[in-house]
């Protein structure tokens, strides 16, 4: 679809409606859901490493690893029949309700806001670092953290094929720099450079370690649900969707299976559970100068993907959310030219700057995987339900999941695990996000749910549940 | 005052200006499209 969506032309010659450029394919929303992810395998993940040890995080890496296999199935499903902006907001509100609806809204714009925050921090700091070890030290980041969301929101705002197109190249770059790593340390020579029989111990922590690891292993996948955002977007979302969720799905379990094989094969668990960057470090360790520039750019690259796929998320979310009337009208606004929905791209941009500015780092990511974390657990229950309403046959589905109700059951099962996993390191911070969303579902219950048109919810082309 | 702090600088004034030109862009819009165009867009709707 080239044009702005029309129905009969009006008096002055300007078409009647507008909408999302329909212009993706399977490799943009791979490159969403990878560019979101993948700065977490160059840092972050190191952190399941301080809790449970090295075979604690490579246990924890995988059984978080099928906790996002099966956000991923689960997603694919779903948003292979609700093909709209929105992701799993649209789903809740055509599947479970209106208050869901908000409050799934509302985890995806402060999970994806708030790390698109750490994402530009992060960028600020390597600049920093470079600064450094060049000779300037004290190099102030603002204005290179201010510089990442301002370009990225500015690409966004100018349209959706090139800032996805933007995020394949330098994802599939940063994911390049990583297994080019895996080469140069030469897995094929054990003892060579890498020294896993010396430094892998048993598990220091014992069990409940591997358990307190998960929370940090999700970094190893968090954000690839994000391209159910695309779904508005895509030329074919029956296709599209599955095809570049599950795809990016495999590739983060390789590049997670990767990371942790070199960089435990390198340093030893006490100093890799607590490294800022590992990847970088063990480039550091192999003595190569050219390993050391390509990680370094690794780093930069993922960064800048993930905040650039967190602002189209975001963005999407809160458009979403405008268009249905959760949020002012005003953020359903698309762009006449761009076809992207600009006000909400505009809007978020001061709240990841204040984000970036005014929050520590640990809790602003704290706060965004929690977000996350509620998400998924939304989908298990969602998914049931789907199933129950709308079972298979009933409606056209672009991808239909394996062992229902297996991944929804695994899945809530795991969301459980993970929760008491951040109960045991964030205690405070899961109660002040519990409180946060309470807080914002009786401002929406008690003010803006008045504005919501009850009858416009249901937009999919469905018949009406089982059982209705 | 070293290449480092013209970098710096250099950042503040490309934020500024990628800012502006998004804001002017979104007011321009505003003025020159009806609000009820720019709203338009339905859910579910090729």
């Amino acid at each position: 679809m080239s044009e702005a969506t029309t129905a009969a032309g009006s008096a002055s010659g300007q078409p009647t409606r507008i909408a999302l450029l329909k212009v993706l394919g399977p490799v943009h929303v791979w490159a969403l859901g990878v560019g979101i992810v993948l700065v977490g395998e160059f840092m972050g993940w190191n952190f399941s490493v301080g809790k449970g040890g090295a075979y604690g995080s490579l246990i924890a890496c995988w059984v978080v690893g099928l906790l996002y296999t099966c956000v991923a199935m689960i997603d694919s499903e779903v948003t292979s029949t609700v093909a709209a902006a929105g992701g799993q907001y649209t789903q809740a509100k055509h599947i479970v309700g209106p208050l869901m609806a908000f409050n799934v809204g509302l985890y995806l714009v402060m999970a994806y806001t708030m790390l698109e925050a750490g994402d530009a921090l992060v960028v600020g700091d390597l600049m920093k670092a470079v600064a450094g070890e060049l000779g300037h030290a004290d190099l102030d980041p603002r204005p290179f953290v201010v510089l990442s969301i301002a370009l990225l929101a500015w690409l966004n705002y100018r349209g959706v094929f090139m800032t996805l197109t933007v995020n394949f190249v330098i994802t599939a770059a940063a994911f390049l720099a990583i297994v080019i790593l895996f080469v140069g340390v030469s897995p094929w020579e054990p003892a060579k450079v890498l020294l896993h029989k010396d430094l892998l111990v048993d598990l220091p922590y014992g069990w409940i370690g591997v358990i307190a690891a998960m929370q940090f292993a999700m970094w190893y996948y968090l954000g690839i649900e994000g391209t159910c955002q695309a779904a508005e977007e895509v030329r074919s979302a029956g296709r599209s969707i599955p095809l570049g969720t599950m795809s990016g799905m495999i590739t983060l379990l390789i590049a997670a299976s990767l990371t942790w094989y070199v960089a435990a094969g390198l340093m030893p668990w006490e100093y890799l559970g607590q490294a800022i960057t590992p990847l970088y470090d063990a480039a550091k360790l192999t003595g190569s100068g050219t390993l050391q520039v390509i990680l370094f750019v690794g780093t930069i690259f993922s960064a800048i993907a993930s905040a650039n796929g967190c602002i189209n998320d975001a963005s999407r979310a809160w458009f979403s959310m405008g268009r249905d009337r959760y949020l002012p009208t005003w953020f359903g606004a698309v762009h006449p030219r761009y076809r992207t929905p600009y006000r909400a791209i505009l809007f978020l941009i001061p709240i990841a700057v204040v984000f970036a500015f005014q929050a520590p780092l640990d809790q602003v990511i704290s706060f965004s995987i929690l977000s996350g974390l509620l998400g998924y657990t939304f989908m298990s229950f969602n998914m049931m339900k789907f199933r129950k309403q709308w079972p298979l046959g009933s409606i056209k589905r672009g991808y239909v999941h394996p062992f229902h109700p297996l991944p929804a059951i695994v899945l809530l099962v795991l969301c459980i695990a993970t929760y008491f996993a951040t109960f045991l390191g964030y205690g405070a911070t899961l109660v002040a996000v519990m409180a946060f969303y309470i807080l914002a579902s009786a401002w929406f219950v008690f003010h803006r749910y008045k504005f919501v048109r009850r009858g416009d919810q249901f937009t999919m082309p469905w018949p009406r549940p089982k059982g209705y | 005052m070293d290449a480092w702090d013209l970098l710096s600088y250099a950042a503040w004034a490309v934020s500024a200006l990628l800012f502006i030109w998004m804001l002017a862009d979104a007011w321009g819009v505003g003025r020159n499209f009806d609000e009820d165009f720019l709203l338009s867009s339905r859910e579910g709707e090729e």
